[in-house]
């Protein structure tokens, strides 16, 4: 019950990495010319148009839900993979512990980065 | 050879060894194109974690003014451009294969059960054209996307 409950969320999780992640490629590389949240040049992710997107709290909230919906889906998938070679169980409650540790730290640092970035571009602007 | 696990949430449950590993993605059967399509979103799946889990870290370093992706920076460049490109291709099929498998898997793709008479039709008949429209749907975004990057 708890691995279908688990495979749920990740199936949710791959829902939600369409728009959150949608969104990230659509500004990056599709836009191109139309400067969509990229006002300066037609390089999205120049240092100016960066630290322009960091300033917006939108984009400070999207990053951080992009960083631990991606962290789940993508380390849960990952350990799909690696359970279905049908290891000893002592190796699978390893590789679980592992990658949960791998997510929480990634996603502690990339979340204490995206609010210090955003900190850091609103200080810029201020100032 | 089977391995018994023993009590699991209140059910037994016995599993069974994977003999063909990670070959198995590569078909060793009279598979169909979903096969390769299953084996392809695993393969853009772990190369596009390889790369967020790099740009995690690359991404965090512009807190301490340090911007990887610019001017002299190692991600700056040809060869960064055509792996970004190869990044958002990943992204682009494994998006449009795996709003097909959610599809599928919530039963919305798979046709409604009926008799099996001769001639038999399976589920795959039914799941074939929304795979077509699915990579028509890529091959936009990658024409898309390929021309936004060679115009930037």
């Amino acid at each position: 019950m708890k691995e279908a409950r688990s495979w749920t969320w990740h199936m949710a999780a791959g829902v939600a990495l369409v728009f959150l992640l949608g969104l990230h490629m659509f500004i990056m590389h599709l836009a191109g010319s139309a400067h969509v949240f990229a006002p300066y040049g037609a390089d999205p992710d120049s240092i100016a148009n960066v630290i322009f997107r960091d300033g917006r709290l939108f984009f400070t909230v999207t990053y951080v839900l992009l960083l631990g919906v991606a962290l789940y889906h993508g380390l849960y998938g990952l350990r799909t993979i690696l359970l279905e070679l049908t290891l000893k169980p002592a190796v699978e409650k390893a590789i679980t512990m592992v990658l949960m540790l791998l997510g929480l730290g990634l996603f502690g640092l990339g979340t204490w980065a995206a609010i210090a970035a955003h900190s850091m571009a609103l200080a810029r602007a201020g100032g | 050879m089977a391995i018994e696990l023993g009590e699991a949430e209140g059910a037994e449950m016995n599993r069974y060894d994977n003999r063909l590993g990670l070959w198995g993605w590569l078909g060793r059967g009279r598979w169909g194109i979903e096969r390769y399509a299953y084996a392809l979103h695993r393969i853009t799946g772990l190369g596009i974690l390889f790369y967020f889990l790099l740009h995690i870290f690359v991404a965090s370093l512009r807190v301490k003014g340090i911007y990887l992706w610019v001017g002299k920076g190692i991600f700056h460049g040809p060869i960064a451009s055509v792996g970004e490109y190869l990044v958002f291709a990943a992204f682009a099929y494994h998006a449009a294969n795996g709003i097909r498998l959610v599809l599928v898997e919530l039963g919305l793709a798979v046709g409604k059960p009926m008799e099996p008479v001769y001639p038999y039709r399976t589920s795959l008949n039914v799941q074939r054209p929304l795979l077509i429209l699915m990579m028509i749907l890529l091959l936009v975004l990658l024409i898309a996307g390929g021309h936004s990057a060679l115009t930037r």
